[in-house]
């Protein structure tokens, strides 16, 4: 008895060594593989880091923008046009529009050009000699329309003067901010060499100044004026898709993932729909866009590069996401729950309504809100349906021809004039993701919201 | 007298049902003269997983307003009948059940009768306490909501204290009601459910290893609430532990590999088994 208790005791100290001798083994290991996750934290970490800064650094000078501060006459000699007619008694309206349309015709005709050079050439230092196409090249040519639009709106402006802040152009700001190379000879420049030299001027004699660039922010897209480029057209366009796809993919993705997870008959029938919809999960979204193309424009004759076609295309390619997220999250409920549920004489949907989803709902939010954000980011599939149209008007509904934000970023980044429209896209980027870190952000806060009360 | 008729006859309409299982399985019977009368009876019920049989041609009569306790090795198939009696199984995909369940001479598995309704009459608790992740007061009040059995809110806070009163429970939470049901002990959630299940007046309680995962306080808690219970209810229990069958139930059948070995009243087929098997598995032999 002894012997053996003696051998377990020989056979257990054999057994203690072997396994220390395997331990310091085992240790390396571990630290390696803790070592391998940290380095690729911290180069993914490295690399977000990297692009941020990059498109910050590059986006923020476009926040600012060249403005040039002057008095405008509004000079009669200048303007010379009849007062806006006003509806005389007895008059029929489509008569007292003709005329209101003539008369804006005659408005449009002026030489509001000559009220801008005017208004500058009052700024011009002592004895600087300037022609006009050169004083004129300073200014966004977007301003003479403003003007005109300040008279319409307000036609008692006749004969005063006005402080304006007028946009400096695109190639002024440019001068000014360093992103043309000063030293290249005339030829390449962009403005005349007086007009680079009246710009210095006016920006050391305050006459020009930076400020926040509110077109960006306020403004449609321009060609013609590329420093009252903006986002709201895209920003609007964008907001209606996300409304459309809010509107139909959630509800629609919800509602399927729960009938195939808790009410659907396991079957080939529900296999095969279970393999499809992963399946569209990974198709490339541009197919998404032919789809569009041809069933909602082709077939159903929706208007090109409406909102509207292109948020039933988004809510195609979100579908999926969201229909795969929120199964994923019905099947995370415990099966304890269906059981209490249904063991008490709950109908199906009793479980589902009463006990799954208030449980799940925090995850399905989630999941909703990624695919919505995830929509919101989506490029491709619009360019098929016609969304990377130049489009000069805040659309006022979903039929309205539009554009989005990343198809904007899309258009800006292959504009022309690139060294200013790169600061452009770098800021109409930062726009983007400070809309979907917001989305995000909010789907966060509801999580945590929503899980605390629970 | 009148039951051990009614366990002959199922015998035989078993033996319709599947002649080589007959050779292999007859269930041993011991007649109990005291048993209460049974209103609920099982009559030759299989039950297919799939193409896996997991229980053979069970016939077993529950008496009403005692306990009675299923009992045998993990995967006999007991906990297979009991949810067969409440239609759980309808849940799980694949599950086919063949045979007869009556109560009060309705077939449950007619195709008529609403699964709805039955599980009003026919209670459950769990393994695992599951209690809803809602108030102590919602848990309860749950089951009459859906059923419609409280007419006003006075009504239903009233189903609700009586109920966690029945179970044993009031005294401990009635300054919470409104507290997550989830925050109670395990045993307090145990209890909890019993009063979920109570709350919907069952005529039967089908309890699944109630105690299995609670420690030995608050199973001799649940215990001792069983035996209190079993004056206004039917009910049927399915336990690992052969001294708490042996504490709580009047009757007991033993169950092996899908198949009922035995059944009798409990204080006889613990002190004297008369199948080789059952005696093996109370002393210790097999599970």
């Amino acid at each position: 008895m002894s012997d053996l208790s003696n051998q377990t005791k020989a056979a257990g100290e054999d057994r203690h060594a072997l396994v220390r001798k395997g331990l310091a083994r085992r240790h390396r290991t571990e630290w390696l593989f803790r070592a391998a996750g940290l380095t690729a934290v911290i180069l993914a970490l490295g690399f977000v880091a990297i692009l941020f800064t990059t498109i910050v650094s590059k986006g923020l000078p476009a926040f600012q923008q060249a403005y040039i501060s002057a008095n405008v006459q509004f000079d009669p000699e200048l303007l010379n046009l009849d007062p806006a007619p006003e509806r005389q008694a007895g008059q029929s309206q489509a008569d007292f529009q003709a005329q209101s349309f003539a008369w804006q015709r005659e408005l449009a005709m002026l030489n509001w050009n000559a009220l801008v050079e005017a208004s500058l050439r009052d700024l011009l230092p002592i004895g600087f000699e300037i022609d006009s196409r050169q004083l004129l090249s300073i200014v966004e040519t977007s301003e003479r329309h403003r003007l005109r639009e300040m008279f319409v709106a307000d036609p008692s402006l006749l004969g005063q003067t006005v402080p304006v802040e007028m946009l400096a152009s695109a190639n002024v700001d440019n001068w000014l901010k360093g992103t043309i190379n000063r030293e290249l000879g005339d030829a390449q420049q962009q403005l005349s060499a007086p007009a680079r030299q009246l710009a210095d001027e006016f920006y050391e004699n305050g006459v020009i100044h930076m400020g926040f660039a509110w077109a960006l922010l306020t403004n449609v897209d321009s060609r013609s004026a590329p420093a009252s480029a903006g986002l709201a057209g895209a920003f609007m366009g964008s907001l209606y898709m996300l409304l459309i796809v809010i509107v139909l993919a959630v509800p629609i993705g919800v509602a399927s993932a729960i009938y195939l997870e808790e009410f659907a008959p396991k079957s080939r029938l529900t296999d095969f729909i279970e393999v499809n919809i992963n399946n569209l999960a990974a198709v490339p979204s541009i197919v998404f866009g032919l789809l569009g193309a041809a069933v909602f424009i082709n077939y159903f004759r929706l208007p090109l590069s409406a909102p509207l076609a292109g948020g039933l295309v988004l809510t195609l390619m979100t579908l999926p996401t969201i229909i795969i997220a929120t199964r994923a999250a019905l099947k995370g409920v415990p099966q304890s729950l269906r059981q209490a549920a249904l063991g008490l004489g709950a109908s199906r949907s009793q479980m589902v309504f009463h006990h799954i989803l208030p449980v799940t709902f925090p995850s399905i939010l989630t999941a909703s809100i990624i695919g919505v954000a995830q929509a919101l980011g989506e490029t491709a599939p619009l360019l098929l349906i016609g969304m990377n149209a130049f489009v000069a008007q805040i659309p006022t509904s979903p039929m309205d021809q539009a554009t989005a934000l990343p198809v904007q970023i899309f258009l800006w980044n292959g504009n022309e004039n690139r060294n200013f429209f790169e600061a452009r896209t770098s800021a109409a980027i930062m726009v983007l993701l400070g809309l979907m870190i917001s989305l995000n952000a909010i789907a966060i806060f509801l999580r945590t919201y929503l899980e605390r009360k629970k | 007298m009148n039951q051990v008729l009614t366990s002959r006859s199922a015998l035989e309409m078993s033996a319709t049902h599947s002649k080589d299982a007959l050779a292999s399985h007859q269930t041993v019977r011991t007649p109990d003269p005291d048993a209460h009368p049974s209103r609920l009876r099982a009559d030759g019920v299989s039950v297919f997983y799939g193409d896996k049989q997991a229980l053979f041609d069970v016939s077993i009569d529950i008496p009403e307003k005692s306990v009675s306790a299923l009992i045998g090795p993990s995967g006999c198939g007991k906990s297979t009948f009991l949810r067969c009696i409440n239609r759980m199984n309808d849940t799980i995909e694949g599950c086919k059940v063949t045979g007869d369940i009556t109560l009060d001479g309705q077939n449950l598995y007619d195709g008529n009768l609403d699964v709805v309704e039955l599980r009003a009459r026919i209670g459950m608790v769990f393994q695992k306490p599951n209690p809803f992740p809602k108030s102590i007061f919602e848990n309860v009040a749950y089951g009459p909501k859906i059923h419609g059995l409280a007419r006003n809110k006075t009504d239903l806070e009233e189903i609700v204290v009586t109920s966690l009163q029945k179970a044993g429970l009031f005294e401990e939470v009635k300054d919470r009601l409104h507290s997550p049901g989830t925050g109670l002990s395990g045993g307090q959630q145990q209890r909890l459910c019993i009063a979920r299940a109570m709350a919907v007046g069952p005529e039967v309680i089908l309890m699944d290893e109630p105690c299995s995962a609670l420690d030995p306080i608050a199973t001799a808690i649940i215990e001792e609430l069983i035996d209190e219970l079993r004056s206004n209810y039917t009910i049927v229990i399915v336990t690992h532990s052969m001294q708490q069958a042996a504490r709580v139930s009047q009757k007991t059948a033993f169950f092996h590999l899908g198949k009922l070995i035995e059944e009798g009243p409990t204080e006889a087929i613990f002190t004297n088994p008369r199948e080789k098997r059952t005696q093996d598995y109370i002393t210790g032999r097999i599970g």
